[in-house]
C-alpha cells in the first residue's frame, strides 16, 4: 500500500510540476508577446521624435537625422551606386561616360562643353562633387546659377539676397513675403558670380531644408527659379489637367501670383519637391536662370517660348552656335517633371514621390523611402503598389518601352548627324549662313527634340508615346533640313533657279512634299535609313 | 508537494493573468465584432480601412460583408479564425512579403460576395462561364474576377 501510495504521490508531484513549468513557459511566451503588441502600439503612436529644434538656418542634415533618423537612413544611401540598363552610372566609381556610349553626342554638341564631359548620373549625394569636377566647369566658364540645384542653396541664396538690399532677416520664415523677397534677390545676385565665387557659398548637396519646412516638416518649395517658373506657368494657358490647383487658380481673381507653398495640394508638392531641379532650364550667362514654362509645358510650347525670348542684347534665344554648321541651337538639361507631366500616371495622380519615394513600413511606422532611385530598382513597393502583375512581367514593360525609345532615338540622332555633316559640307564647299537660314531652322527643331528625350532621365518610360512623337518629329526635321538643303544646291547648280521649290521644302510644318520633289526625298529617305539599323 | 502545489497553482495563476491582460490588451474581443475599426488594430490595414472610407461601397457594405462568407456561421468564424491566425503571425514575426496581396481562399470568397448582392445583373454575365472566377485552375488567385476591373469599389481610388 506504502509503496502505491508512494508512487501516486510521486506521479502526482510529476503532472503538477509539468503544469508549473508549462504554466511558466506560457507565461514567458505571453509576456514576450506582450511586449511585442506594445512596440507596435508605441510605434504607431510615435511617428517622430523631437530631439533638437530646427529653424531656417539647419542647413545640415545630420541635424534633422537627430528627430528624422529613418527618412535620414535613406536619404544616405543615394551615395550607393545604382543602375540600371538606361540610368544611373553604371558599376563603377567612374560614371560611364555618355560621349563614349554614343558617339554622335561628340557631333551633335560640338562646340559646347557637353561635348567635352557628359557623363550618365550619379545618386544625390554627388550632385555637388560631380558638378565641381566636371570638365563643364573646370574646362569651361560657368555662372553660379549652377548652384540653384546642384546645392542645398535656400540660406546661401537669402543671406546673398538680404545683402544686396531685399528686407528682414533670415529668422523670418522662408515661406514669408520678407523670405521670399530675399531668395529672388539672392538668385539675381549668385547668376550674376562666376562658378568659383559662388561655389565657396554652399556646403551641401541636397538636403532636408530644400524641401521641407523646418518647423513642421510639411513638404515645400525653396528654389526661387521655381517658384518664378510655375507661377509663368499658372499665368499661360499651357494645359495642366494634371495640377488641378493651378486650374482652379486660373479660374480665381489672379489677385496673387500662383504660389506652390500657398496653393498646390499636398499630392502635388510631393512632384514640385522634384520639379524645383528635374526641368528644362536656362542657366548661361546672358540672362538670369529661368524656366521656360511660361506657354506650356510640352517641347513645342518651350520652343516656342525660346523663339520668342530676346537676350539683353536683342538676338533671338539660343544656347549656343553650332561651330559645324553655323546654326543657333538649343540645350535640352533634364526635362524630367515636363515629360511626367504629359504622362497617363501624372493624369491618374501619380507624383514623382509615388515611384521614386515609395512609402516603407518599419515595424508599425510608414515613412516614404528617402532613397530616391529608379524604381525599377524597388519594384514591389513603386509598382505592386498600383499594378497587381507579377515582378518579371512589370520589369519587362518597362524594358520594352525603353528599349524602343533606345532605337527611335539613336535613329533620331544618326539622322540629324547626317544633316549636320550636309551642312558642314555645303558650308565648306561655299554656301554662306544666309542662305541656309531655313536649313539651320530644322536643325534646331530636330536637335531640341531629339535632346529634350536624350537628356530626360528616363528613356521614354516618364511618358511613352510623348517621347516616341518628339523623337519622330526630330526625324522628321531632319529630313525636311536634308530636303531643304538638297534644294538649295540643285536649285544653285541649275542656270535658272526655280524661285517655289525651296520654299515649299522649307516649311516648318511637316507635309506632303510637292511633286518636283519626291526624286530628292526619296533619295534622302535612303540615305537616312541605312545607318539606323 | 504542498509546495509544488502552490508553485503550479501561481503559475497558472500568473499565466491566466497576463494572458487576459495581453488579451485585453490587444482588445482581443474586438476580434469577434464585424466593426471595421477592428482591422486597423494592427496599423498594416490602414491604407486599405482610409480607401474603404472614400469608396463607394463605404455606405453598404463593411470589411466582413466582402471579406468573410456568408453561407453559415461556422464558416464564417472558421474563415475569421484562418485568417486572424495568420494575420497576427505575420504582423508578430514581421516576415510577410510587401504589398500584401490577398490569397486564393479569400479571393473565392470575396467574389461569391459580390455575386451574393449583385446577383440580379451578375446572373446573366455568370451563365455564360466567363467571368466570376477568382482563381486559376491551378489555385492562384486569377485577374478576372470583377475586382480587375472594379478595382476601387471597395477600396476607393488607389491614388
Amino acid at each position: 500500500m506504502n509503496g502505491r501510495a508512494g508512487a501516486f504521490k510521486s506521479r502526482s508531484a510529476l503532472w503538477v510540476g509539468i503544469i508549473a513549468s508549462g504554466a511558466a513557459l506560457a507565461s514567458i511566451l505571453v509576456t514576450a508577446l506582450y511586449d511585442n503588441i506594445s512596440t507596435r502600439k508605441a510605434e504607431a503612436r510615435e511617428i517622430s521624435f523631437k530631439v533638437v529644434d530646427l529653424d531656417e538656418k539647419s542647413l545640415d542634415p545630420t541635424l534633422w537625422a537627430k528627430n528624422f533618423p529613418r527618412q535620414f537612413d535613406g536619404f544616405q544611401r543615394t551615395v550607393e551606386l545604382t543602375f540600371t540598363k538606361y540610368g544611373g552610372a553604371g558599376p563603377d566609381q567612374k560614371p560611364i561616360s555618355k560621349l563614349e556610349e554614343d558617339p554622335n553626342l561628340v557631333t551633335i554638341f560640338s562646340g559646347y562643353a557637353f561635348s567635352i564631359d557628359y557623363n550618365r548620373r550619379r545618386g544625390h549625394a554627388y550632385m555637388l562633387t560631380d558638378q565641381r569636377i566636371t570638365g563643364r566647369v573646370t574646362k569651361a566658364k560657368q555662372t553660379g546659377s549652377c548652384l540653384h540645384c546642384h546645392a542645398s542653396n535656400a540660406v546661401a541664396f537669402r543671406e546673398v539676397g538680404v545683402k544686396r538690399g531685399a528686407p528682414g532677416t533670415l529668422d523670418e520664415s522662408l515661406t514669408s513675403a520678407h523670405g521670399q523677397a530675399q531668395l529672388l534677390e539672392g538668385l539675381e545676385g549668385v547668376s550674376k558670380m562666376p562658378f568659383e565665387e559662388a561655389a565657396k557659398l554652399v556646403d551641401h548637396p541636397v538636403g532636408c531644408l530644400d524641401c521641407h519646412d523646418p518647423k513642421n516638416m510639411a513638404l515645400r518649395v525653396t528654389k526661387p527659379a521655381f517658384i518664378r517658373g510655375i507661377a509663368a506657368l499658372a499665368s499661360g494657358d499651357g494645359a495642366v489637367p494634371h495640377l488641378p490647383s493651378i486650374e482652379s487658380w486660373r479660374k480665381g481673381d489672379r489677385s496673387r501670383p500662383y504660389d506652390p507653398n500657398r496653393d498646390a495640394s499636398r499630392q502635388e508638392m510631393r512632384s514640385m519637391a522634384c520639379g524645383q531641379c528635374h526641368v528644362e532650364y536656362y542657366c548661361g550667362p546672358k540672362a538670369t536662370l529661368f524656366f521656360p514654362w511660361n506657354k506650356g509645358l510640352k517641347v513645342e510650347q518651350i520652343e516656342a517660348y525660346y523663339d520668342e525670348y530676346k537676350f539683353p542684347d536683342g538676338h533671338r534665344f539660343f544656347d549656343w552656335k553650332h561651330p559645324k554648321t553655323g546654326a543657333e541651337v538649343l540645350k535640352a538639361q533634364h526635362p524630367e517633371f515636363e515629360t511626367w507631366s504629359q504622362s497617363l500616371h501624372a493624369r491618374s495622380g501619380v507624383s514623382c514621390a509615388d515611384c521614386h519615394m515609395p512609402y516603407v513600413r518599419e515595424g508599425a511606422i510608414k515613412v516614404s523611402d528617402h532613397h530616391v532611385r529608379s524604381p525599377l530598382l524597388n519594384i514591389s513597393r513603386s509598382c505592386q503598389t498600383c499594378h497587381r502583375f507579377p515582378e518579371e512581367q512589370l520589369k519587362a514593360t518597362v524594358l520594352t518601352i525603353q528599349d524602343r525609345h533606345h532605337t527611335l532615338m539613336l535613329r533620331a540622332e544618326d539622322a540629324l548627324v547626317q544633316l549636320i555633316t550636309a551642312v558642314e559640307k555645303a558650308r565648306k564647299s561655299g554656301a554662306d549662313e544666309a542662305a541656309l537660314a531655313k536649313v539651320f531652322e530644322f536643325q534646331r527643331k530636330a536637335q531640341w527634340r531629339v535632346d529634350f528625350i536624350n537628356a530626360e532621365n528616363s528613356m521614354g518610360f516618364h511618358a511613352p508615346q510623348e517621347a516616341a512623337r518628339v523623337l519622330a518629329e526630330s526625324i522628321d526635321y531632319s529630313l525636311q533640313g536634308y530636303v531643304s538643303l538638297s534644294a538649295l544646291q540643285q536649285s544653285a547648280s541649275r542656270p535658272q533657279p526655280s524661285t517655289d521649290k525651296p520654299g515649299t521644302l522649307g516649311r516648318s510644318t511637316p507635309g506632303p512634299p510637292s511633286p518636283g520633289s519626291s526624286s530628292s526625298l526619296g533619295k534622302t529617305v535612303s540615305l537616312l535609313q541605312a545607318p539606323g539599323g | 508537494m504542498r509546495l509544488l502545489i502552490v508553485l503550479a497553482s501561481v503559475s497558472v495563476g500568473t499565466l491566466v493573468g497576463m494572458g487576459g491582460f495581453t488579451f485585453a490588451s490587444a482588445k482581443g474581443a474586438s476580434y469577434l465584432s464585424d466593426d471595421p475599426a477592428v482591422c486597423v488594430n494592427c496599423h498594416i490595414m490602414r491604407d486599405h480601412y482610409d480607401g474603404w472610407r472614400q469608396g463607394s461601397h463605404h455606405a453598404h457594405a463593411t470589411c466582413n460583408d466582402c471579406h468573410l462568407p456568408h453561407d453559415n456561421d461556422v464558416h464564417k468564424f472558421f474563415v475569421k479564425a484562418s485568417n486572424g491566425y495568420r494575420h497576427s503571425k505575420a504582423f508578430t514575426l514581421q516576415n510577410f512579403a510587401e504589398p500584401i496581396r490577398i490569397v486564393p481562399s479569400n479571393s473565392k470568397v470575396l467574389e461569391d460576395n459580390c455575386l451574393r448582392c449583385h446577383a440580379e445583373m451578375t446572373d446573366a454575365i455568370t451563365a455564360h462561364g466567363t467571368l466570376g472566377v477568382a482563381v486559376t485552375p491551378a489555385g492562384k488567385v486569377d485577374l478576372y474576377g470583377c475586382v480587375r476591373c472594379h478595382v476601387d469599389v471597395g477600396h476607393g481610388p488607389r491614388r
